[in-house]
């Protein structure tokens, strides 16, 4: 690729990009009464959304080879029990992270 | 001006788990350009300009293979169509934050959104104020690790593996507070099971699109049946 193809292309990423962020408002401005499904959609996503964050995150853990997916499986359950425990919400996610880093360079 | 500091100071804390990610990854990501034979420029820019750290590692392949530029922006809208969702979950909650709401929406990652989604923000802070340097502070964490890897990261000596789990571990909090907090756990259930169902059929490359359909499609049903109440 030339440097103008290069430019051309990170620039078309970019659009890209900033279409799938700016769509949804773009449609529906504010001075325009939202459809009523989206107000639905727009109390339960959140939650919905946050989930599927949870899952994507899983989405190059391989649970049939390699380390099975099991420093995964420790540390999640580790950040259960201590922000049952704590809810301390940075401390969990410090202690998971130290978790699964202590065990996927020393155990697995 | 006083209020802008409070805000600032309100959001900071919630950022810090994004500031140990986004420097690592972004980190990653310089080292990775500059080591496929890129200027620290490009990782610079694109970090800054593109802002959507998964598309940002696919773009070094895109750059890498030969010139489609309709192939690269229909790529993007596959990958980043979770924006979309985002988006839809925001109309009301950036409603009057002014000209601030260019950034927030332009800078909607989704770390930058599963904060600005789920924290109650603090008694007397501005709402525009506090999402706005969620925002910025996650971009110039996102923005310094990027620069930093393209410039210094050859000289990072430590083990760092496994550092990119703190934005699981940041996910999964965020998803127990919202469990601990909601009475209702259908929509979060909802978000978990649909999303692993079209992983393990679609596979790790096709599975956001089929999974955001399908979370649409049971929300559709189920508010028909008026089974979720709000």
């Amino acid at each position: 690729m030339t440097l103008q193809e290069k430019i051309i292309t990170i620039i078309c990423v970019v659009l890209g990009t900033m279409t799938t962020r700016f769509l949804p408002f773009a449609v529906f401005p504010p001075n325009r009464e939202t459809p009523e499904f989206l107000q639905y959609l727009s109390v339960v996503l959140p939650s919905a959304i946050i989930g599927f964050l949870v899952a994507y995150c899983f989405k190059n853990v391989s649970f049939i080879s390699g380390s099975h997916g099991i420093p995964e499986i420790i540390s999640m359950l580790f950040i259960t029990l201590l922000h049952l425990w704590k809810k301390n919400t940075l401390l969990s996610i410090a202690g998971g992270t130290i978790m699964y880093m202590v065990l996927v360079q020393t155990v697995f | 001006m006083k209020s802008k500091k409070c805000a600032l100071a309100a959001a900071f804390p919630y950022t810090l788990p994004i500031c140990a990610g986004f420097l690592f990854l972004g980190a990653s990501y310089g080292l990775l350009m500059t080591s496929k034979g890129f200027s620290p420029f490009y990782p610079i820019l694109m970090s800054m300009f593109i802002f959507a750290g998964s598309m940002e590692f696919i773009t070094v392949n895109l750059l890498l293979s030969s010139f489609n530029p309709v192939y690269a922006f229909l790529l993007t809208l596959v990958v980043n169509a979770r924006h979309l969702f985002y988006g839809i979950s925001m109309l009301d909650k950036f409603k009057g934050t002014g000209y601030k709401k260019l950034y927030l929406i332009f800078g909607m990652c989704d770390e930058s959104f599963c904060i600005n989604s789920a924290v109650k923000i603090p008694e007397g802070i501005d709402k525009g104020d506090f999402m706005f340097f969620v925002t910025l502070l996650n971009q110039i964490y996102w923005v310094g690790g990027a620069s930093l890897g393209a410039v210094f990261g050859s000289f990072i000596t430590f083990n760092t593996e496994g550092i990119d789990f703190v934005l699981t571990c940041l996910f999964y909090v965020i998803f127990l507070n919202q469990w601990l907090e909601n009475k209702n756990h259908s929509p979060a259930v909802i978000g978990v099971v649909s999303t692993a169902i079209c992983l393990l059929i679609f596979g790790a490359d096709l599975f956001i699109i089929p999974s955001m359909v399908l979370i649409i499609i049971i929300f559709y049903i189920m508010k028909k049946r008026g089974e979720i109440k709000l």
